[in-house]
């Protein structure tokens, strides 16, 4: 046994300074700056915000149909079917568009539209009454919400990197809700968060029908008291100090945020602030369609309002065609300029968002639990050893090694996985050292029966071993069951305290079966034949 | 140093006892949960606002209250934060119930309690240290999580030991640490504290604690069961318990240290937390001799009274 003894041995020195190593990284300034550095802290020690968010993705949804009905009515009507009416009929179902009716000599024409290229995302039925009801495909409907999920997650990221918080946390949330986490280590003012966030929230250009009214009556007069079907009245100052304004727009936008590519502050000729823009190729081309149509000089001239957030902000004439750059000049300062082409440029919501839970603990709470948790975990675990050496004697120094090494590990882990000890993971440690006690007790239990028995030493240990080996793993892998549920399906602090667990036990497997069976070891290898073992 | 040497305690014989106790605790646990005090969700489940201050000096819970009135809002629970050790008691939760967090005006309950606090205190005499706010959605989610969690890991500890040991086996277990489980939310209700997320994670470490010493005392019976067939069921669950019983004192004793450290130490932030392990440390290792074990022979003596077999299966052989 003792070649095979200084091997074990090698072994667990190795894993000692691998997982400090853990801890501690490659040291640099201090060594509580190096701990420091590896082992991150949750919110709930640190102080910060935690915020989830919902994407109503079914805005998003609905603006793409809304899209899609403004195209198919004008392929509609170049492919020579006029008469036909499309539109979504159930607000309900946003993702089907109806087109009704179709006159019957111009059926096929409208059957070969509805099956081209184009509406290939769409499954495409004939009811009973004649009409066609398209609708958008499961698949699509899923990539459309990943898209729209996705991008919301990189404008966020985008504007809390503007906020210069550092190590943020922004990712998708729960099992398939929609949802996004946002931390944010050191933030203890979560309002402010929300505004940034939400100021970012829908952009679009959409054209102008009518107005500026003054109030909703007059609009409606304006109109003989009824708003076309595809147009919207939506309120707005349209210039900086200009009081509140109500414009008709068209429902469809010509360009939504997710079109921009980019946008900068900059002046005209007359030095008055504008923002120059670039869009994307595919929305430039459409672009370049409406605005071709509606210049100044045009027959049909036209102006065009910038909406964010369900407000009218800008409504400027269009002097020119603009295919994928151009500029928009109103009568803005240049801080608002500033601001409008930063949101222009990290992209606004593709939809908009609601808040579902926000938490926030101040530096100092963070400070007191930290203290507190350490020095309840610092008592408990001095506790358990010194009863442990009174109890056990000898065989007590193996199980205080086994627990110092254990904490070694479940740090070291947490160092290299760069998983984050929270409150309940501190409790989580806590819970490690009673089952690493336990396993020992288990183990030391048996010797002692074996002992009693009137084995020798070393067949006490040998047996002991043996038979508590099977509880340990027993008892081990069924917490881990539970603490891998826990992950899966716990969020936030009930998450750490599961990964400090999970961990604790695997480093519990370690020391209990191994580490103490090599101390017992080579304590035998040195004693006397037949002399008694301190337990 | 030994405890227990050599017990031989009859703990089979007790049975009507303990089935007593845990009878009347679980009883009184329910009644508390439908008739008085329900089961005191916080805010994480039922959704709301809860605004934690901490005041310079000692905050009188009445002016707070009348400082909230005069600024109109109503409904405001107002609770002194006690902490087992008796510091901190210059802190206060302010909650608001869930009609004020709708997922619209998400953080309006957050404003008007600190506008209402501004207006009433001098802004030096006061700290918000902590602000949860959860709109019903995300409420109901966390509840519907916090049901699967622990539904899930119950299923998957059942299959486990069904693999390990014998279904029985499994379903002695479950049913053990169920009833742990019962006596604890049972406890909650009954002392009127909040059942959190974190309290969640702590009745979930209760089961795996459970189940844990359960398991400890399974083996030993199978153990004993594959090494003397002719003993009778009810001596090897007796001298099986017996055996493991320093262990089991030992284990559990040092287990409740820890998590009595937790309680008394570990801050107010942690108090729900800790008494939930406290409570289910001392009722786990109760329910592993006084509930697990005995339902084995039960169900053994119901499989005989059928005529079907007379030993109980001491499932796969332990390989040592």
């Amino acid at each position: 046994m003792g070649k095979n003894l200084a091997g074990k041995s090698a072994f667990i020195v190795a894993v000692l300074v691998i997982f400090c190593f853990g801890i501690v990284g490659i040291p640099h300034g201090g060594l509580t700056q190096s701990i420091k550095d590896r082992i991150h802290l949750g919110l709930d020690l640190k102080g910060g915000t935690h915020l989830v968010l919902e994407v109503h993705v079914a805005e998003a949804l609905g603006s793409a149909t809304d899209r899609d009905v403004a195209r198919l009515e004008a392929d509609l009507q170049k492919a020579g079917v006029v008469g036909a009416t499309v539109g979504k009929t159930d607000p309900s179902r946003p993702q089907t568009i109806i087109v009704s009716g179709i006159p019957a000599a111009k059926l096929s024409d409208a059957r070969s539209v509805l099956q081209g290229t184009d509406y290939s995302t769409y499954d495409v039925i004939t009811t009973a009454d004649g009409n066609s009801a398209l609708t958008m495909k499961v698949g699509a409907v899923r990539d459309l919400e990943t898209r729209t999920l996705d991008t919301s997650i990189e404008t966020i990221r985008e504007r809390i990197d503007k906020l210069g918080v550092s190590e943020p946390v922004i990712q998708k949330y729960g099992l398939g809700e929609n949802q996004i986490l946002v931390e944010l280590p050191g933030v203890d003012d979560p309002a402010r968060v929300e505004e940034i966030i939400q100021s970012t929230a829908k952009l679009s250009i959409h054209a102008v029908t009518g107005g500026p009214y003054e109030s909703d009556q007059t609009a409606l007069q304006a109109n003989a008291g009824v708003i076309p079907p595809d147009s919207m009245l939506v309120h707005g100052t349209g210039s900086a100090g200009a009081p509140d304004q109500i414009w008709l727009l068209k429902r469809v936008s010509e360009v939504e945020g997710t079109d921009f590519r980019d946008a900068q502050p900059g002046q005209d000729q007359n030095g008055r602030p504008n923002i120059r823009f670039n869009l994307t190729t595919e929305a430039g081309d459409r672009f370049y369609k409406y605005t071709q149509a509606h210049t100044a000089s045009s027959a049909t001239p036209g102006s065009m309002a910038i909406v964010l957030d369900n407000k009218v902000r800008e409504v400027a004439g269009i002097q020119s065609a603009i295919r994928d750059s151009g500029e928009i000049t109103g009568a803005f300062t240049q801080q608002q300029a500033n601001d409008l082409s930063l949101m222009l440029r990290t992209g606004a919501l593709p939809a908009s968002i609601s808040y579902l839970e926000t938490r926030t603990v101040g530096p100092s709470l963070g400070a007191a639990s930290i203290h507190q948790g350490v020095v309840a975990a610092i008592a408990g675990m001095l506790a358990v050893m010194i009863f442990m050496l009174i109890y056990y004697r000898g065989a007590g120094i193996n199980a205080d090694l086994a627990l110092m090494l254990n904490l070694v590990i479940l740090l070291g882990f947490m160092g290299f996985t760069g998983s984050t000890l929270t409150l309940p993971g501190i409790a989580g440690v806590i819970l490690t050292i009673g089952m690493g006690v336990d396993s020992n007790v288990l183990i030391f239990e048996r010797i002692r029966e074996e002992l009693r028995a009137g084995k020798t030493a070393a067949a006490a240990v040998q047996q002991g071993f043996a038979h508590a080996w099977v509880t340990i793993i027993d008892t081990h892998v069924t917490t881990i069951v539970s603490a891998m549920i826990l992950f899966l399906f716990g969020s936030g602090p009930v998450r750490g305290f599961a990964v400090t667990l999970a961990f604790g036990l695997f480093a519990n497997l370690f020391t209990a079966v191994l580490v103490s069976r090599v101390i017992f070891d080579a304590i035998l290898q040195k004693k006397e034949r037949g002399a008694a073992l301190s337990i | 140093m030994e405890l227990f040497r050599t017990t031989n305690i009859d703990w089979l014989g007790k049975k009507w006892y303990f089935l007593g106790f845990s009878l009347i605790f679980s009883v009184l646990g329910v009644l508390s949960m439908l008739f008085w005090h329900h089961i005191p969700l916080g805010v994480d489940f039922k959704g709301g606002t809860q605004v934690r201050v901490a005041f310079e000096q000692t905050p009188n819970e009445d002016h707070i209250r009348q400082a909230m009135d005069r600024s109109g809002v109503h409904n405001a629970r107002i609770q002194r934060v006690s902490d087992p050790s008796g510091h901190a008691a210059n802190k206060v939760i302010i909650a608001l119930p869930e009609s004020t967090a709708t997922d619209q005006s998400h953080d309006a309950g957050r404003q008007s309690v600190e506008s209402a606090l501004s207006a009433n205190y001098h802004d030096s005499a006061f700290t918000v240290e902590q602000v949860e706010i959860v709109g019903p959605t995300a409420g109901k989610q966390l509840q519907k999580q916090a049901w699967l969690a622990t539904l899930y890991s119950l299923i998957g500890m059942l299959i486990y030991l069904w693999f390990r040991f014998e279904l029985i086996y499994g379903v002695a277990a479950v049913v053990a640490v169920f009833h742990d489980t019962l006596i604890t939310v049972g406890a909650f209700s009954l002392t009127n504290q909040e059942i959190t997320l974190t309290v969640i994670a702590a009745i979930l470490t209760l089961i795996g604690y459970s189940m844990n010493d359960t398991i400890v005392v399974f083996d030993r019976i199978r153990e004993n069961l594959a090494l003397s067939r002719r003993e009778s069921l009810h001596d090897v669950v007796n001298r099986s318990i017996n055996q493991t019983l320093s262990r089991t004192v030992i284990s559990s004793g040092l287990t409740f240290l820890t998590v009595l450290s937790l309680y008394l130490f570990g801050g107010e932030v942690l108090h729900g937390f800790s008494f939930a392990l406290v409570v289910g440390i001392l009722i786990g290792t109760y329910s592993s001799i006084a509930v697990a074990a005995p339902m084995l022979v039960a169900y053994q003596d119901w499989r005989v009274s059928k005529g079907k077999s007379v030993t109980l299966p001491a499932g796969k052989r332990a390989k040592v």
